[in-house]
């Protein structure tokens, strides 16, 4: 059977099971376009921006689980993906991206288009390619993919040339199997590190879980639950592994680290026994290293060995795929209670509260914790909410709480402004009945606002809210707190949203008091289509409690009692 | 070879060299993999060089750099997650031969002649070209003994030196040289459908 390299790809990756892909074409991808008509069992996502493209299919990998494709061409193509490549990176999210590159007798030769992008991908790629002929495109996007999804996952570009897809050659998907000889994803666990394990939680009076993403990635939620209840062991959580276990959980006490709770914290400054699970000590997690839980032992649990006593040095490490590492721990586990523990965090919890924004009284203006306190009373538990990255992605991680694994994507490890509505959009994708939640910023939302567009043309059922307050919010905080409020460059003018999204065909409203947020939340999600809501909140609050940066992780910035709470708007 | 769950043993950081064997595919850009993971977890290397092996399509490097234990072992698994990356050992603690090689281009007119060949005859160098003028040394040995040889030549006066970086292999009759089947990757089943 004779195909040429540009269908050979379409074959596999509907061989790959793939359904949907997100993409830009341009001259060096025209190929693959052309042969993408013949492909009807794969819907193709018209992003405005490869950068689109690269979120979106993030966005369908963090929803569904699955690997995401994003299709750029060479040159601006495929540069255009690389912020979204390093979000992946980041957050270990699998996702292939085939990016088409000039023909191979021009290569450097600084021909029309050409960049070395995989030269410029290495680094925040988990593998990448350069195939230059056509007998090697089956073998090696099969590879991509298994890469891609298998041990720590991550994303892997393959760059193929113009004329590999161009020519003909035989297709005989069994003559093209994976050749990884040194790719070893599948490493497991000692049994010795085991029994050093359950001694040290035996012994621990005061331990605390910390789950992260690795929780979600390898469906290790049930195993999970099972071992906080039997071992009763609280549970704090990464920003990614919100979900991992239900925010309604008795043992679950929240979100740790620099925007997390003062119990949390605390707890974990004052724990003797840390189980590390699926996390990787980010330093927003830990703050500063020095002063990090010191009168704990440490166990940590990841499936890349290479995580195992990188920032925090560990006294136990053991490395392979969560869910059997847990399931292991629960065969093993001999059912123990920790009552004074729990009471001494719920204690510290009741005092905490006190300082809560959803207690201030309302005067008025529009708080964004409350924007999103409301928005969680009117969408149910399956409900995905994505984020942009700065303070409403803090107060959406603090107030909104999570029942259930992938109903929270969001940039944690870069930090990507313009992340959420592109990454929705793949979410949307992967879960179309599904309610989907963008929630943005006004700043980040300027960078790929160019997105509605591909929301119209996909007729998408978005529900796009806009936390407006007038600043680049995260980054004026910051000059407030430790700049003495020099606001240099943060004051950000935004174009009127509402009649923005009418440009493109869609519905806007705009909200500025409490008690039009609830219908507005009705509202978007009984409309059918992308509607967005702009929330003009109020201007320069501030995210509460704040480890600052470098700082112990229970020296934290507490939200000002009474006045002056929030400084007046002007 | 890296066992990632070994016990971790926790001592005070004592910096020392490092020595590491890494055998990975002989394919484009491998060598660029390594360097810019080197580079990226900004691990400082002395010395780096890489070759052919006696199997079809694996190179050896032998790395070189300062490190403490803990540090080398990030070193070991971060270079096992780069996937053209065969097998990697640290022979730093095991008992091993190293040598470098070197090509020193000396000024040594009929004067100084004698003296520097005699200086040659004792670190055991070899002259490969000989020139009015100057001399060109070949000598293989370890950095240390080079580095001797280079002190006592540069009063007579060093024109162009080149050294190759070291390279190393285990004592004893075992073979550190791999065979890729040997570390196929078992692919697991597919269960993402």
């Amino acid at each position: 059977m004779k195909r040429t390299g540009a269908q050979l790809i379409w074959e596999v990756l509907t061989r790959e099971g793939v359904d949907t892909v997100f993409g830009y074409p341009g001259g060096a991808i025209l190929p693959a376009y052309d042969a993408l008509v013949g492909y009807k069992n794969i819907h193709h996502v018209l992003t405005r921006h490869e950068q689109g493209a690269s979120h979106a299919a993030d966005g369908y990998a963090r929803a569904s689980g699955k690997v995401g494709v994003a299709i750029a061409t060479s040159g601006p193509g495929a540069t255009n993906l690389v912020t979204g490549i390093a979000t992946a990176n980041m957050d270990s999210s699998p996702i292939v991206c085939i990016t088409g590159q000039v023909g191979s007798n021009v290569i450097g030769k600084d021909a029309f288009q050409e960049c070395d992008i995989t030269g410029i991908t290495q680094p925040i790629t988990k593998h990448n390619y350069l195939v230059t002929r056509a007998e090697d495109i089956v073998r090696v996007i099969r590879e991509a993919f298994y890469v891609a999804r298998s041990g720590r996952p991550g994303p892997v570009l393959v760059d193929i040339t113009k004329d590999a897809q161009n020519q003909e050659v035989d297709f005989i998907w069994d003559e093209a199997p994976i050749a990884l000889p040194g790719y070893r994803p599948d490493l497991s666990a000692l049994p010795e590190e085991f029994d050093r394990a359950m001694q040290l939680l035996s012994e621990s009076k005061r331990p605390i879980i910390l789950a992260g993403q690795g929780i979600i990635m390898s469906g290790a939620e049930e195993e999970l639950r099972k071992l906080v209840e039997a071992a009763h062991v609280p549970v704090a959580l990464t920003l990614l592994g919100l979900g991992g276990l239900p925010a309604g959980h008795a043992c679950n006490i929240g979100m740790m680290g620099m925007h997390g709770e003062a119990w949390v914290n605390t707890a974990i400054q004052e724990a003797d026994l840390l189980i590390a699970l699926g996390m990787r000590f980010d330093d927003r997690v830990t703050g500063d290293l020095a002063t990090y839980a010191q009168n704990a032992k440490k166990i940590h649990v990841d499936i890349d060995p290479a995580e195992i006593d990188k920032n925090v040095k560990v006294d136990v490490g053991i490395v392979g795929d969560l869910r059997t590492v847990l399931k292991t721990f629960n065969e093993r586990l001999k059912p123990q209670k920790r009552e004074a523990w729990a009471n001494y965090i719920d204690e510290s919890r009741g005092e905490a509260e006190q300082h809560d924004i959803l207690k201030a009284a309302d005067e008025g203006k529009l708080y964004a914790a409350h924007v999103i306190a409301e928005l969680r009373k009117l969408t149910t538990d399956d409900a995905i909410i994505v984020t942009d990255v700065g303070q409403h992605q803090m107060w959406e991680a603090q107030y909104y709480a999570h029942n259930q694994p992938r109903t929270l994507i969001t940039s944690g490890g870069l930090g990507t402004m313009g992340f959420a509505l592109p990454a929705a959009i793949g979410a949307k994708m992967a879960c179309p009945d599904k309610e989907v939640w963008v929630i943005a910023g006004d700043g980040g939302f300027q960078m790929t606002a160019c997105e509605l567009q591909t929301c119209a043309q996909e007729g998408l059922d978005l529900n796009i809210a806009i936390i407006n307050n007038g600043y680049l919010g995260m980054v004026r905080q910051w000059q407030e707190m430790f700049y003495d409020k020099r606001y240099s460059e943060t004051p950000i003018t935004s174009p009127d949203f509402v009649k923005l999204v009418e440009a493109h065909g869609l519905q806007g409203g705009r909200v500025e008091t409490l008690a039009e947020v609830a219908p507005a939340v009705r509202l978007s999600q009984s409309e059918p289509g992308t509607r967005l809501t702009e929330f003009r909140v109020l201007a320069e609050d501030a995210v509460y409690p704040m480890v600052p940066s470098g700082k112990a992780l229970d020296k934290m910035i507490r939200r000002p009692r009474k006045k002056p709470a929030i400084r007046q708007d002007t | 070879m890296l066992n990632p769950n070994e016990p971790i043993q926790r001592k005070a950081p004592q910096r020392q060299r490092h020595t590491f064997a890494v055998y990975a595919e002989d394919k484009p850009g491998v060598l660029s993999r390594i360097t810019s993971l080197f580079r990226r977890r900004a691990y400082n290397i002395d010395s780096m060089t890489a070759g052919h092996t006696d199997v079809p399509g694996v190179s050896r490097l032998t790395v070189i750099l300062e490190s403490d234990d803990a540090e080398a072992r990030l070193i070991e698994a971060n270079l096992y997650k780069l996937v053209n990356v065969l097998k990697v050992e640290d022979l730093t603690h095991v008992p091993t031969m190293k040598r470098d090689l070197a090509l020193i281009k000396v000024r040594a007119d009929a004067e100084a002649r004698p003296q520097v060949m005699q200086m040659i005859e004792v670190f055991r160098a070899r002259i490969i070209d000989v020139a009015p003028e100057s001399l060109v040394l070949e000598i293989t040995g370890t950095g240390d003994k080079i580095d001797g040889l280079l002190e006592i030549l540069s009063p007579f006066g060093i024109i162009e030196m080149v050294r190759t970086g070291g390279v190393a292999m285990t004592r004893g009759s075992e073979a550190t040289t791999i065979h890729p089947h040997f570390v196929h990757a078992v692919v697991p089943q597919d269960t993402s459908s």
